[in-house]
């Protein structure tokens, strides 16, 4: 049942110095499909897989709007992200009552990590397990935030989580400018960019045709409110984006997060320092 | 955590009926509510029904590139003109000044929560700083907020500053009424003082620094002379892009050599 014996409660220390029960959180992001967060110096950009849970049910929603500004995608346990999202619409739509403005980007994603963190530290909560990829554009421009169950969050140019998203950051690394803080291209490339990463993370057995359909698009940025494509738009882009390259095939010599795989046991070894694709200062 | 103020009850349904209660009407004798702030308090007390300590009229003016609010350093008790060396206009950050005419006591305590908020957006360390409309926002929210409770914070005040790098002037009051304007006036100067900046000012054209600064000095001199309330000591609130600043005091030019004409000076 348990992995070691300092895992039993979220309080409990191992004599490592971990957190075990917070790590084993950090897994539930990973059993999430996929999705895909970038941006270019005007819009943000989320891209999502929408996988059903059975040949009966409808395809979870994976892209969830949170004001006009601001929108997330989600990887994990769905029913944590909807109690995190109503949060982040309460926060702001109080924010606009009060000021008559839309809420600081960065201001929010600091204050759901201090809410987040507090289940970190008691006894009588769980972390919630579920990863946030968040897109918002504010006065300071559009930005992608990623959030973890650790409560950890970071600021980023292109980021992907949950199940074989290593693939998607690989393609992100490959393709993000050296120079500037984040993609150089026009909106319709960012999309396809975000398609084309978003391409790797797909199981191998359904390939090429149908399940680029169940694929969730968003984008928010400079006079454009936050927005999920409709089906005709989204169909638009997957043209668009199959008519390009395949993406490369990850390979060995990007240092792997360990991010995907299941047989990744946190209690062996402390877990590299996960790889971030270009985290940013603010 | 950073959130917490006096002026708005953070929980969502306060005083609304609990199921199986009563609505707390206000001013009922039995206070379900402890530190209701409508009903009367335990021997019956009722604060803020007229303003005790006034400071009196606050003038704005938006000019070429920037905003400058001015009002005089006199608090008066009543008709006495009893602290003379008070600033009435302040720096909030580098982007925001106020102006408060009103009763003056209740402007600090207003001035608590905001110097509060910019110790906050400090703490958060991400050099974003309240933008003059967002107080002025918040400002109409306090003081309506407030007037529903019957219980009005007795403040008339001026907001100016650089909103995204254009000049912002706004004006709100104790019932929560709020305007936007190219000048604006509280008290005494919205009779005096409005149309003689108004006269300076042509069709589509904004002053420029140094008119706006003369003609708040014309207007400062006239309410000194005409509002009993006033004194010759004003100072000045300045927002441009550059920043803002607050100057003086500075002394009203004033002639009384006209008073030995009249009987009985």
């Amino acid at each position: 049942m348990f992995r070691n014996q300092y895992d039993s409660d979220v309080t409990v220390w191992s004599p490592q110095g971990r957190l075990h029960q917070v790590e084993y959180a950090m897994e539930a992001v990973k059993l999430g499909s996929a999705t895909v967060g970038l941006k270019n110096s005007d819009y943000a950009v989320l891209v999502a897989l929408r996988r059903a849970a059975s040949e009966l049910s409808s395809s979870q929603r994976k892209i969830i709007p949170i004001d006009d500004h601001l929108g997330i995608s989600i990887a994990g346990i769905t029913a944590d992200a909807r109690v995190l999202s109503n949060y982040l619409r309460t926060e702001c739509l109080n924010y606009k009552y009060a000021y008559g403005a839309r809420y600081p980007v960065s201001r929010l994603i600091s204050n759901l990590g201090n809410k987040m963190q507090v289940t970190t530290q008691r006894y009588d909560r769980r972390p919630y397990g579920v990863g946030l990829l968040v897109a918002g554009y504010d006065e300071r421009g559009p930005h992608i935030f990623q959030v973890d169950p650790s409560a950890n969050f970071f600021n980023c140019k292109a980021m992907s989580i949950g199940s074989r998203s290593q693939s998607a950051r690989t393609y992100l690394e490959r393709n993000i400018s050296s120079k500037g803080r984040d993609f150089v291209c026009t909106k319709d490339e960012l999309i396809c960019h975000g398609i084309q990463a978003i391409r790797g993370s797909l199981p191998n057995d359904e390939d090429s045709e149908s399940p680029l359909l169940n694929i969730s698009i968003a984008i928010v940025g400079k006079d454009q409110p936050f927005k999920i494509l409709d089906d005709v738009e989204s169909k638009k882009y997957l043209d668009m984006a199959k008519k390009l390259p395949a993406p490369p095939a990850p390979s060995d010599d990007v240092p792997s997060t360990g991010g995907d795989d299941d047989e990744d046991k946190p209690g062996d070894a402390p877990p590299d320092p996960q790889v971030l694709v270009g985290t940013m200062e603010r | 955590m950073y959130s917490h103020n006096n002026f708005i009850q953070t929980e969502l349904w306060k005083g609304g009926p609990v199921p199986g209660q009563f609505y707390n009407f206000p001013g009922t004798s039995q206070d379900i509510n402890a530190g209701n702030i409508t009903a009367p308090g335990l021997y019956g007390s009722n604060r803020s029904s007229s303003p005790i300590t006034t400071g009196t009229s606050v003038i704005g003016v938006k000019f070429d590139g920037g905003v400058m609010i001015a009002a005089d350093n006199l608090v008066s008790y009543g008709s006495l003109a009893r602290y003379q060396d008070v600033q009435r206009v302040f720096k909030i950050n580098e982007k925001t000044i106020i102006g408060a005419g009103g009763d003056f006591a209740d402007f600090q305590s207003l001035k608590r929560s905001i110097d509060q908020k910019m110790v906050e957006d400090m703490c958060y360390q991400d050099d974003i700083e309240m933008q003059p409309k967002s107080l002025y926002n918040w400002l109409t929210r306090i003081l309506y907020n407030r007037r529903s409770r019957v219980n009005p914070l007795w403040l008339e005040m001026v907001v100016g500053g650089m909103q995204d790098g254009v000049p912002f002037l706004g004006h709100v009051d104790l019932r929560g009424r709020a305007y936007e304007d190219d000048v604006v006036a509280t008290g005494f100067g919205k009779h005096f003082a409005l149309p003689l900046v108004r006269e300076q000012i042509s069709e589509g054209r904004l002053l420029s620094q140094s008119e706006a600064s003369q003609v708040l000095r014309k207007c400062m001199e006239v309410l000194y002379y005409r509002d009993c309330r006033a004194i010759s000591k004003y100072s000045v609130a300045v927002s441009t892009a550059q920043g803002t600043i607050v100057q003086g005091p500075f002394e009203v030019n004033q002639n009384w050599q006209l008073a030995t004409l009249v009987k009985g000076y």
